[in-house]
């Protein structure tokens, strides 16, 4: 149901991933973009060795930090992530590639492995991962099934419905044995048989080459999706692969299903058979007038700044650079900032295509309430949202928004929908929250 | 005509039969309200700001009428006056009130505080502030949409097109505390009025490190706590890299003022000093 067709605009489709060289300084966010941040392990002057625990979870939704480098930790100070807020993050001095020892570096593919699964859902807590599909949620808290609730799927998601980006769909070329290795320990760990890869159709390699791959393990099977945006959503795509719709204000546990994106999925491997932690990511460099698009590996909390230099610069006519896709990414307030394990990409927005355009009145074609994936009415949401009738949007399932954006997409009078139930989403939310504190 | 004649009876009818139901209904069901409710509410400034903190002026009244003692009850609108009237009627004492008003901390102009990026969305503070820090480098000082501006029922409040910033119009504030509760960076605080309306405040709420902020705003507190040091009577404290004048401590010395190496801390509705070298800032948000 619903979603939108924005141009694909994969100009960095099929180009062979490059390491970019270490910066002089790394700042890497003690705070990946959603839960607490965690407490810093290291003091100043300290001597770090790449993968080193430099921050230790805080709480439960929190995940580890690794040095992505080796060097002297220069100082523990605030800094600005792609919110525009600041939050504490480790500054480290780079000093040469001095990787901890029990990190398994061998190119060699281990495909074996014997740990029990609440041994592997302890191996990835320690190594700090979480969701690298964007919205960096830590992935133990997902793999820990609550009790009375039975998982039976595992769902991988290769969509990247994202347009421009094509960090993902490069990885399932590279790495589609490590990939699939990966599935399997996920499946060990949370005890289900089955997994479904989905990977949108514009991307036959590599569904084919994950296929060559799924073949060799038990219980994979890889499903081709139609081309839309939200197909890499949550719950669109386990209703795309099952048939089942996880139901309104519900987790997809509610019906047996775990997703996992690919890049995650490849960190589990990495960190389950090489003991190395999340310290570096692919991310896509693109943009319409970029000269040449491409995807990168980057250790973590590497400034955009040297990712651009290494690139080739940021192009004139740049308007707008964006971390992520251009339906859900971020406009950043500034370049001075650093690498997180949620940043996907680099994206060159031109001038002309930055602004938005001037906001008309709604006409009432409810090509918003057509193309909503969750079923909503934007229109309506958003005339309450600007009255503050917040117990109206809850009632029309404000809650149940996913924010991909397709309805400021698709309008013809460029109304800020999304602005508002974002609003809504936050005030509503907190409604919600003092009403059950109140309650206890 | 006849048919005119039978309509009337019979509708007159109905409505006698009707009225004669609903005055039996109305004795049944009789509330015995407290009279003096309707005398409170009359003193009242009748403007169901919410200033209170009850609903508007009728709940308030109510509020009175039951309360054992009018300690914690105040009309910020109407004062101590309306609060004497208020006591009069009730045979009551009224307890003093210290009239407040609403300050702006953040001085933040366009000239001190520069533009790093621009937002086109809607203009909505709130909306900004959940969605990133804010056009400037400082994400804690005020983004100028206007959202105490609208919350104002008073029309006391409002965004200077030159400055960015809110200005409080004196004559108008009644510290009634929307604007408060509609900044979501926490900026506008109730401040004692102060003799003849003379204040002293600490014009930021910046938090971070002095060197990061001073590259920001050029008028941030940076946390160097001179005035601390000077202030003879200990009305200030320190926190948070950021300095807070105690309204109720501060005898308006103006010490700190003189000190303040970044034009931070504002004096307001002062005569003009004989020996002064600088003028003072004027960066004040208010009239």
């Amino acid at each position: 149901m619903g979603g939108v067709h924005p141009p694909e605009n994969k100009f960095s489709a099929g180009k062979k991933t490059k390491i970019i060289s270490l910066p002089q300084q790394v700042i890497i966010p003690l705070r990946h973009y959603s839960g607490n941040p965690s407490v810093a392990e290291v003091s100043r002057g300290e001597i770090v060795k790449v993968g080193q625990l430099i921050g230790r979870a805080n709480g439960f939704i929190s995940a580890n930090v690794h040095s992505s480098v080796s060097g002297k930790v220069s100082k523990i100070d605030n800094a600005m992530d792609a919110f525009g807020y600041k939050f504490p993050a480790v500054f480290i001095d780079v000093i040469g590639d001095d990787w901890l020892d029990e990190i398994d570096l061998s190119p060699e593919v281990k495909r074996v492995c014997n740990l029990e699964p609440h041994e592997i859902i302890k191996k990835v807590a320690e190594a700090g991962i979480v969701g690298l599909g964007g919205a960096t949620f830590p992935t133990h808290v997902k793999l820990s099934i609550p009790q009375g609730k039975k998982a039976e799927v595992l769902i991988i998601n290769g969509a990247e419905c994202e347009p421009y980006l094509t960090c993902d769909h490069q990885l399932m070329l590279e790495k589609g044995e490590e990939i699939i290795i990966g599935i399997s320990i996920l499946m060990k760990a949370i005890r289900v048989k089955k997994a479904i890869i989905g990977i949108e159709s514009n991307k036959m390699d590599a569904v084919l080459n994950l296929e060559k791959w799924a073949k060799t393990m038990e219980g994979i099977e890889v499903v081709p999706l139609k081309v839309k945006y939200p197909q890499g959503s949550e719950k669109q795509l386990i209703q795309a692969l099952t048939g089942r719709e996880v139901p309104s204000g519900a987790l997809p546990i509610e019906v047996g299903a775990v997703v996992q994106n690919v890049a995650t999925t490849f960190a589990v491997y990495e960190a389950v058979q090489k003991n190395k932690p999340l310290i570096e990511r692919i991310i896509t460099v693109t943009g319409k007038s970029v000269p040449e698009p491409g995807n990168y590996w980057v250790r973590i909390g590497t400034p955009f700044t040297h990712i651009i230099e290494e690139t080739g610069g940021m192009p004139q006519d740049t308007g707008k650079v964006v971390a992520g896709g251009p339906m859900m990414g971020r406009a950043l307030p500034s370049l001075d900032l650093s690498v997180a394990k949620g940043t996907s990409s680099i994206l060159f927005i031109p001038s002309s295509e930055s602004k938005r355009g001037k906001v008309f009145n709604c006409i009432r074609c409810a090509k918003c309430v057509f193309h909503c994936p969750m079923g909503l009415e934007p229109y309506l949401l958003m005339n309450q949202g600007e009255k503050q009738m917040w117990e109206n949007m809850e009632e029309n399932r404000v809650m149940d928004c996913i924010e991909c954006g397709s309805c400021s997409f698709i309008c013809p009078s460029n109304r800020p929908l999304v602005d508002y139930i974002r609003y809504g989403k936050s005030t509503v939310g907190t409604m919600i929250r003092n009403r059950k504190t109140h309650k206890s | 005509m006849n048919l005119i004649l039978a309509s009337v009876v019979s509708l007159g009818g109905i409505g006698a039969l009707s009225a004669v139901i609903l005055y039996f209904i109305a004795q049944k069901f009789h509330v015995e309200e407290d009279a003096r409710i309707d005398e409170v509410e009359a003193v009242l400034p009748a403007a169901n700001c919410g200033g209170c903190g009850f609903p508007g002026c009728r709940a308030f009244a109510a509020a009175c009428v039951t309360a054992d003692t009018l300690d914690n009850l105040s009309c910020p609108v109407g004062g101590t006056a309306t609060m004497e009237k208020v006591a009069d009627i009730l045979g009551k004492k009224a307890a003093a009130v210290v009239p407040t008003i609403a300050v702006v901390r953040c001085g933040g102009t366009c000239e001190v505080r520069e533009k790093t990026n621009s937002y086109d969305g809607v203009k909505s503070c709130t909306i900004v502030h959940n969605l990133y820090g804010g056009e400037t480098g400082c994400s804690w000082g005020c983004l100028g949409l206007g959202d105490c501006e609208v919350s104002c029922t008073f029309d006391a409040i409002h965004i200077n097109p030159e400055t960015m910033l809110p200005e409080v119009d004196e004559d108008k504030c009644t510290a009634c505390g929307a604007c408060v509760k509609a900044c979501p960076k926490n900026i506008i605080e109730l401040r004692r009025k102060g003799p003849k309306s003379r204040r002293i405040y600490v014009n930021c709420v910046n938090k971070d490190k002095g060197a990061v902020n001073k590259k920001v705003c050029k008028v941030a507190c940076i946390g160097c706590s001179k005035c601390f040091n000077v202030c003879p009577y200990e009305a200030i404290e320190m926190g948070n890299n950021l300095a807070y004048i105690d309204s109720e401590k501060c005898k308006l010395c103006r010490k700190c003022v003189e000190v303040c190496p970044t034009n931070a801390i504002v004096e307001l509705n002062f005569p003009p000093r004989k020996t002064k070298i600088e003028e003072p800032s004027t960066t004040g948000t208010e009239k």
